[in-house]
């Protein structure tokens, strides 16, 4: 087991695949020479050179259409766009190419390509640079969505994607790339499908998926230290398809759900997993599932309105106490 | 061009024109759905230009008005038609429809129904080919229209930086859906907009199948021997609509008399005939000969075979079975 962080488990994964596959290629602005924006391709140009490490124009729609035309010949393309914000660009090849060509097709083509991109909200960097889009994404049939919170799961997700047959798209985070944490020394994969218990508890469930299970963790802690409440949290790593029994289970043991995201209310997580609670386990409740999202509105330059968007730990702390009347 | 094979380049001409005129027919019954691009008064092209290159082998992709292209590919026309029925015994299975016929087999990459979408998808499989090291190259066949899409010029662009084994192929049939070329676009010669990424380009008749042929020849040599991307424009005519929702109240009867003259079919027909190698009897025992093929063989199968099974209708989004969707608890390497 070692430390290391969010980009150098991205690096690692990256690298061993390279070395391993010689189909396998990365692609992306400032990926090859630059060095890669959040240092995720550090050192693989110097490693396999620029027919491998491509740096691309700045044209999101054409290199995300050309990896997947790629694909279709057998390479394994790893796609960075350097924020979500430039996905949108690339929506017309993600959505009408890579995630139909399989069904279109009745089975003959198949798009195994990985795309990599930050959102989130970072430090200031106004509306057009901070938006979430997960839940764009997830609602895409033929393409799978999993969204890492540690550098455990970036490095599995990641093998696990640039082995697997579908489109994949990974949800990453433009704070997170410094953040540390335990890789195991030997080679692993994770399940593309699926959710993990970050940690476990009785008395609430709160659901996270990348940032905000971290938020749910420091919410955990305080209602544990402060208000002797146990509350278990459960990381949706995999975004498309949820995780509906670990879902489910869950809030069979607990009663009460909380779904905390980064994203704006509408059509998102939050509106999937009550959805999916309300479908599988409705009777198990014992109160109303609450879901803490951000404000619906653009994300905003000034820091102290760009801090009032988002939900806080004591957000999650008094939507707690409320269900166990207490607030 | 010798004469063995301008014969069998007119039938198979004349074979996609009876096979397009028939799909309307079906159209018409509601044998077939959705939306129907038929491709009359173009044949020329994409038989010229795949005449030239190695139909089944190289790569070829294009947007929806992509059955003949298919054929010319090697797909059997019966999975083509059947494809148009809805038929499992479609070449997609009758889940793609007129506008997503597919044959991997025959390296029949597909159609597709966004404009300008292949363009990108063209020029990666030119990257594939060339990361293999084969000589086969990509061939993208699309319209004049799509080359006001961002994707004509961000493939464009990447296929000349990289020296892509790719064949652009801009079947110019001067309408964008229902807009005249000169009323949507700057500069109406489509060849000069590709010398804007350095790449060589040429302009030439794409009603002469011998022309177009000589052309991508040309065109052909050049993207194999790995010298990068080319452009070649044909300049041609749909006879039909936009699709088959279209009135086509948009032309004007003089353009169409204009173009009428110059048949592609017509003009192959009638110099093999002046030649002395065929009479107007052989070709009609040949338009007989085809349309009883297609009535016979393709029609009866296409209306014979059996529905997609709806309990199915779940199949081929996902990868089936694959390992990594879930792996052992250790994590190891499925």
């Amino acid at each position: 087991m070692s430390q290391i962080m969010f980009w150098e488990a991205l690096r690692r994964a990256q690298d061993e695949e390279m070395e391993r596959d010689p189909m396998v290629i990365c692609m992306g602005e400032d990926i090859g020479v630059a060095g890669g924006t959040y240092k995720a391709t550090n050192g693989l140009y110097d490693k396999y050179g620029p027919e491998r490490v491509m740096d691309t124009p700045i044209s999101e729609n054409g290199f995300t259409g050309l990896a997947i035309g790629a694909s279709f010949l057998g390479v394994r393309p790893v796609v960075e766009i350097m924020s979500v914000n430039f996905a949108w660009l690339a929506m017309d090849q993600i959505f009408n190419s890579a995630a139909k060509v399989r069904y279109m097709s009745g089975g003959q083509l198949e798009a195994p390509v990985v795309i990599r991109s930050p959102g989130g909200t970072a430090h200031q960097l106004g509306a057009q640079h901070s938006a979430r889009m997960e839940k764009v994404f997830m609602g895409i049939a033929g393409l799978r969505v999993v969204t890492p919170s540690n550098p455990r799961q970036a490095y599995g997700l990641l093998k696990s994607a640039i082995r697997c047959n579908d489109p994949v798209f990974i949800n990453e985070h433009e704070l997170m790339y410094n953040m540390k944490g335990d890789v195991p020394d030997d080679e692993y994969f994770m399940s593309l499908e699926g959710s993990e218990v970050a940690r476990d508890g009785r008395d609430v469930t709160l659901f996270g998926y990348n940032i905000s299970v971290h938020w749910a963790l420091a919410a955990a802690e305080v209602l544990s230290k402060q208000h002797a409440i146990e509350a278990e949290v459960i990381d949706l790593y995999s975004l498309a398809p949820l995780d509906r029994a670990g879902i489910a289970a869950s809030v069979r043991k607990t009663h009460r759900a909380v779904i905390i995201e980064e994203a704006e209310a509408p059509v998102g997580v939050g509106s999937e997993v009550m959805a999916i609670i309300n479908e599988e386990c409705f009777f198990e409740l014992d109160a109303a599932p609450v879901r803490l999202s951000a404000l619906n509105i653009p994300i905003p330059y000034a820091h102290v309105l760009e801090k009032a968007v988002m939900p806080k730990t004591d957000d999650i702390v008094k939507a707690v106490l409320k269900m166990h009347g207490r607030g | 061009m010798e004469v063995s094979v301008k014969k069998r380049l007119l039938r198979e001409m004349l074979f996609a024109r009876r096979f397009e005129e028939r799909c309307y027919e079906a159209y018409v019954e509601r044998k077939i759905g959705g939306f129907l691009h038929l491709y009359p008064g173009e044949e020329a092209c994409a038989h010229g230009v795949l005449e030239a290159a190695r139909p089944g082998k190289d790569y070829v992709i294009t947007g929806y008005r992509d059955h003949i292209h298919a054929i010319k590919c090697g797909s059997d026309p019966k999975a083509v038609m059947a494809e148009l029925f809805g038929k499992e015994t479609g070449c997609s299975k009758g889940r793609g429809g007129s506008m997503h016929i597919f044959d991997v087999e025959h390296r029949f990459m597909g159609g597709y129904a966004l404009v300008g979408g292949p363009f990108p998808l063209a020029a990666g499989m030119a990257k594939a080919i060339q990361m293999k090291g084969d000589d086969d190259i990509a061939i993208c066949f699309l319209g004049d229209a799509a080359n006001n899409q961002g994707t004509f010029h961000e493939s464009l662009n990447m296929a000349a930086v990289w020296k892509l084994p790719v064949l652009y192929v801009c079947e110019n049939n001067l309408y964008g859906i229902g807009t005249r070329i000169d009323r949507s676009t700057a500069v109406i010669d489509q060849y000069k907009r590709a010398c804007g990424y350095d790449m060589p380009a040429e302009q030439v008749d794409g009603q002469d199948v011998e022309v177009v042929y000589e052309a991508a020849k040309k065109a052909v040599d050049y993207v194999r021997s790995g010298k990068g991307p080319y452009f070649l424009e044909l300049m041609t005519y749909r006879y039909r609509g936009h699709s088959m929702s279209d009135s086509n109240a948009y032309r004007q009867k003089d353009e169409e008399r204009v173009w009428g003259a110059r048949d592609p079919l017509v003009i192959l027909r009638d110099r093999l005939v002046e030649a002395g190698e065929m009479t107007l009897d052989d070709f009609k025992d040949m338009d007989t000969e085809i349309l009883e093929n297609i009535e016979n063989e393709i029609i009866k199968f296409s209306e014979e075979s059996p529905d997609p099974n709806p309990a199915e209708v779940e199949k081929y989004v996902w990868a089936e079975n694959d390992p990594y969707v879930h792996v052992g608890a250790n994590g190891g390497a499925a």
